[in-house]
């Protein structure tokens, strides 16, 4: 195995995010946040060239740019995609999305406005930004760096910002077919939504965690998918396409104390 | 034909109570010479349409805003906007709380003069829920669909901020995303924009045209504004102020902190504004942010 190579579990992280994308086709790539992108470009690079994906800001590049301050590296533009043309792709239904959520719950419904009461919330976020729309049009998965029953919480979400797999918000003539949820990606182990009626299944777990663990940390009940084993580890072609991707290693700062891939025994 | 006016001027035209809608996203291209000029105003009551950034937190701060209809407001490289924070947590605000997508549409829906734009977005969700005012419809067609149907967002006025504008009021777009200006405008009974340059009249290559994204006739006035962004960005001219949004943020943990950024930077006027900020030629070399 490749019990040598040294990551760290943000690393990880990217490389299983990065599989969230495979078999999409030509669709555009979003990934929102360190991790989400260097996920999405390192899908782009390894497996899925067909994928769109932009500067972050307005145009559309072949060649997956890497993060930060760019020296002597000049991207180059192969189009053009303005949030005008966002939506209209979004509402076209070809792009798959990660974000991180403040909030999850059992259904996959997402909270990005507020927690606590609406009226006078515990805490403001950004608000619902892009979260309805996205979440009824095209395909979605989710990062969480922070594995805990504050972010998968016990009941609803305090503000229902992206639709889920709930029945009671959803009334009849209304066209859930669009919605499409893959994945969750935490610090602790891969999710999907493929469990009877879209139960939450975990996929695999981090190197050193076990499901009780997951389960302790998650404020409904999970599934164990047939075949639970541990979440893949990046391979040195992977890491090497993080690493030049990342050249100021903002991955690093992304979960708290930079844990490496590996847990230490106990 | 001469549209110029000071920001003053502008601010006179507006009314207490009324909807007003403000270009730009977030952090970027905010119309802020005038939104400091409403600060320095009695204007009050306001219903503040926006993609929300430091133009939605320091009219939150100052007791400006009545309600808000936005789906964000945010910073940006500063994820949460200070005051919008503060201010939201009090519960002090009415909102209409809205998807990115429905707000467009809704100023679409507006500038178009039909009463709604039907649109799957918002549906099954508490956007639906906590704004009852917001109606589904059924297609009238064979798929017999649900949608909801997004009322339009009329405007009382307008405020954007260009790069280039003359004195009829053509106006130039130069950045790389024109955001969603033109529906800001066209929703609008009166748009008023600021410029970073102002011209007596444009006379422009065929190419230099494309960076025009709303006509002339929407635009009631024109005020020159050199910085009028700051310390949003205004591609391609200059970057965000980081270090003016540090102060900014810092201002809502202190006691008194909004008072003391209002006499630090806001109530002196525009060119004490800039003297604050290290002065235009400081403002205007701001680099612009790299992703």
């Amino acid at each position: 195995m490749s019990d040598k190579l040294e990551f760290s579990l943000a690393e990880l992280m990217i490389v299983a995010a990065s599989e969230a994308w495979r078999g999409d086709g030509e669709v555009l790539a979003s990934g929102i946040g360190v991790i989400p992108r260097l996920a999405a470009s390192l899908a782009k690079l390894s497996y899925a060239p067909e994928l769109l994906m932009t500067d972050s800001e307005c145009l559309l590049v072949e060649e997956p740019i890497p993060l930060g301050p760019r020296g002597d590296h000049v991207p180059k533009y192969s189009g053009y995609m303005s949030f005008e043309r966002v939506f209209e792709c979004v509402w076209g239904g070809r792009r798959h999305a990660m974000i991180g959520p403040t909030q999850i719950d059992r259904w996959g419904q997402t909270n990005l406005s507020v927690v606590g009461d609406y009226h006078k919330p515990k805490a403001a976020i950004l608000g619902v930004r892009g979260l309805p729309g996205n979440s009824i049009n095209h395909i979605n998965s989710f990062l969480v760096p922070n594995h805990s029953k504050r972010v998968f919480v016990e009941g609803e979400v305090d503000m229902v910002s992206g639709v889920g797999f709930n029945p009671a918000r959803w009334e009849p003539g209304m066209k859930q077919d669009f919605m499409d949820i893959r994945r969750i990606v935490t610090d602790l182990c891969v999710m999907d939504f493929e469990g009877p009626d879209h139960a939450i299944r975990v996929r695999s777990l981090h190197p050193g965690v076990g499901f009780d663990e997951v389960q302790g940390k998650t404020g409904f009940p999970l599934l164990q998918a047939p075949g639970l084993g541990e979440t893949p580890h990046p391979s040195a072609e992977q890491l090497a396409i993080i690493r030049r991707l990342d050249p100021h290693e903002l991955r690093s700062a992304q979960l708290k104390g930079n844990p490496p891939g590996i847990r230490a025994a106990a | 034909m001469n549209k110029q006016m000071t920001a003053a001027d502008v601010v006179a035209r507006l009314r207490d109570g009324m909807t007003i809608g403000f270009g730009g996203w977030g952090p970027r291209r905010k119309p802020m010479a005038i939104v400091r000029e409403i600060l320095r105003s009695d204007l009050k009551d306001l219903t503040v349409v926006s993609y929300g950034g430091p133009d939605v937190g320091m009219l939150c701060a100052a007791g400006k805003v009545r309600k808000l209809i936005f789906g964000f407001a945010t910073l940006d490289a500063i994820p949460l906007e200070p005051w919008y924070r503060k201010v939201r947590e009090t519960g002090a605000l009415e909102l209409m709380e809205l998807d990115e997508g429905m707000w467009q549409w809704g100023l679409r829906a507006a500038g178009m003069r039909v009463p709604f734009l039907p649109t799957r977005c918002g549906l099954a969700t508490d956007v639906t829920r906590l704004n009852p005012e917001l109606k589904t419809i059924r297609s009238p067609y064979d798929d017999g669909e649900v949608l909801l149907a997004m009322p339009a967002l009329k405007l009382d006025a307008a405020l954007v901020h260009v790069n280039v504008a003359d004195r009829l009021g053509n106006t130039l777009i130069l950045g790389g995303d024109p955001y969603f200006d033109h529906l800001v405008a066209r929703a609008a009974d009166a748009c008023y924009v600021s410029a970073e340059r102002v011209e007596e009249r444009l006379a422009l290559a065929p190419e230099q045209a494309r960076f025009n994204t709303f006509e002339r006739y929407l635009v009631k006035g024109v005020v020159h504004a050199p910085g009028g962004a700051h310390p949003t960005t205004c591609a391609p001219d200059y970057g965000w102020d980081m270090s003016h949004f540090k102060r900014y943020v810092a201002s809502a943990a202190e006691e008194g902190g909004w008072q003391a950024y209002m006499d630090e930077f806001v109530s002196p006027g525009e060119a004490a504004y800039q003297a604050a900020n290290g002065g235009i030629e400081r403002m205007g070399a701001l680099p612009l942010p790299v992703f």
